[in-house]
């Protein structure tokens, strides 16, 4: 792993992170996109649908269809709303997504070949903002996008969005303790904030991977991700069977799909921290950062098949879910593994 | 598995096994037993396991359910009542229609219309045969009252059209001529459909 010490590294600059951060806007975006493609899928294959067939083969255009939609659909501001907050709200969601990435190792580093004009010779980073409280960052910076369904459902003076922001908070105060707690455990363990220093420590092979020491964290990592990505088993916030679109209700053409974008590129980021904190991450001999992506696809996966496997709960049951049940196991954890770190 | 206990209405007296929907938890140590227990259960896992299972089924066993409509049609019931066709002899290529005019008189819309004269032969001959599809309630009884099996009701469903009165004439209803190998007999009243085997099914009850 020497290769990732910040010593050993070429000189970042500033036109590096700048590429850096293009490409993660640019293929998170593609990414997210796909990912449309793929729940619906996976969806129908579960449901035993074809899912999306005549747009291309196997359906496979039916992105740049939805896009082209999104992009010519009639941007609707509700009379009475708050206009500069309800145009706002989808931005919110969409940057802090991806501000959240930017402290996440996307995709190794590489140097751009000299041969090319002007950026040849240029470093790109394999993440574009090397901080040593990386965790927190972008723990933070997931938690703050939640001020996007939160602005969008109170601007836009209507009730079921006025429902879904209030359900935004509640689902905010719930999962946000779990979340940080949970990973507390694994952070007492390696001793670091820093991404890199959790792939370093688990970079023995399988065995060492920290969801052997810390199944219980890893459990509860996962229900908060899903709860912090509004996903199924806790996709309170636009529950369409009963709050119509909750806080998108009123959202038309792109500023829907930045909500959109939104909360697959937070799908990714989330499935990105599990992989790297417990599973081991990334390695950067030969094709080892080819296990990351598998797994970051494994997580995206298994967050579709719970989709089509499990039912809603209500948002009372969240709130006695996470505070009931999971914070005092997460902190349960927490005292073992300070008690046997002592030992 | 015999059709005696499918026979049986007799409600009383079945075997109805009773659902153990177990007590409402008293206290606070029953409600946490109760969580741990639907906890550790894994009930969770055999929803995942059955969405894989049907996924896989789908997927490399063919049981997708999906048809895709315009290109693939299920086979419809031969009671089915769509547009009429109009039928030829086998053996001559004749059509069968002998100009009795029952079809017309029957029509309680009154969307059929024809005119017969005597031809060369002094046999009946159909001049004029026009069905007006937009008054048509596709009742069925032109073919049901029809002596010579010469009008029945063919698989076109699809009768969308631009007009409200679309009219069907004669020799659009008759069966081409070099298409007669392809003429589908009229299997009847009380027909089953083409693929009845397939759609047999156990009824709820003897789940």
């Amino acid at each position: 792993m020497e290769t990732t010490l910040v010593e050993n590294l070429p000189h970042v600059t500033w036109v590096g992170v700048l590429i850096k951060a293009v490409i993660i806007l640019a293929v998170i975006s593609a990414i997210a996109g796909f990912g449309t493609f793929i729940e619906r899928k996976v969806l129908a294959f579960m449901q035993r649908r074809l899912g999306p067939m005549h747009v291309g083969p196997y359906g496979l255009l039916q992105l740049a269809a939805d896009g082209i939609k999104l992009f010519t659909k009639e941007d609707i501001v509700p009379q009475n709303a708050n206009k500069f907050i309800f145009m706002i709200a989808p931005i919110i969601t969409a940057a802090t997504a991806f501000i959240a990435l930017s402290a996440v190792p996307v995709f190794p580093d590489f140097t751009i070949p000299s041969w090319i004009p002007v950026l040849g010779g240029t470093f790109v980073p394999s993440i574009a903002s090397e901080l040593n409280i990386g965790i927190l960052f972008v723990l933070g910076m997931m938690a703050a996008g939640l001020y996007g369904p939160l602005l969008a459902g109170m601007s836009q003076a209507n009730k079921w969005g006025i429902i879904g922001a209030a359900r935004t908070a509640v689902q905010f105060l719930s999962y946000e303790v779990v979340t940080g707690l949970s990973i507390l455990a694994p952070i007492m363990l390696v001793g670091s904030l820093s991404f890199v220093d959790f792939n370093d420590y688990q970079a023995d092979g399988v065995g060492s991977w920290l969801i052997w020491q810390q199944p219980v964290a890893f459990v509860l990592f996962l229900i908060a991700g899903f709860a912090e990505t509004n996903r199924t088993p806790f996709d309170l916030l636009e529950h369409e069977a009963e709050i119509v679109s909750g806080y998108a209700t009123e959202y038309s053409g792109m500023r829907w799909g930045m909500f959109f974008i939104g909360e697959y590129a937070n799908m990714i980021t989330v499935a990105i921290i599990a992989s790297v904190v417990f599973l081991g991450g990334y390695s950067v001999e030969g094709i080892g950062w080819l296990t990351i992506i598998l797994k970051v696809a494994f997580f995206f996966f298994l967050m579709l098949w719970v989709r089509a496997s499990w039912p809603h709960i209500r948002p009372d049951q969240l709130m006695w879910l996470c505070w009931k049940v999971l914070m005092p196991i997460a902190v349960i954890n927490i005292v073992i593994t300070g008690l046997v770190m002592m030992v | 598995m015999g059709l005696e206990q499918f026979k049986n209405r007799n409600v009383g007296t079945q075997n109805y096994t009773k659902l153990d929907v177990g007590e409402k938890p008293a206290n606070g140590f029953e409600q946490f037993k109760q969580v741990a227990e639907r906890t550790f259960k894994g009930e969770l896992f055999v929803g995942l396991y059955v969405t894989m299972r049907e996924m896989i089924n789908a997927l490399f066993r063919g049981n997708m359910h999906t048809v895709k409509y315009p290109f693939e049609k299920m086979p419809i019931s031969p009671r089915y009542r769509a547009i009429h066709d109009m039928l030829r002899l086998l053996e001559s290529g004749h059509y069968r229609c002998i100009g009795c005019g029952l079809c017309e008189k029957i029509c309680i819309s009154n969307c059929i219309t024809m005119n017969t004269r005597y031809d060369e032969n002094q046999r009946k001959e159909v001049s004029e045969y026009t069905i007006n599809f937009g008054r048509c309630i596709f009742c069925g009884y032109c073919a049901e009252v029809c002596p010579e099996l010469a009008i029945v009701h063919g698989p076109r469903y699809e009768t969308a059209s631009e007009q409200r009165a679309s009219f069907s004439l004669f020799e659009d209803m008759l069966t081409p001529i070099d298409q007669l190998n392809l003429q589908q007999e009229y299997d009847g009243f009380g027909a089953v459909s083409p693929n009845a085997d397939a759609n047999i099914k156990k009824t709820p009850l003897a789940y």
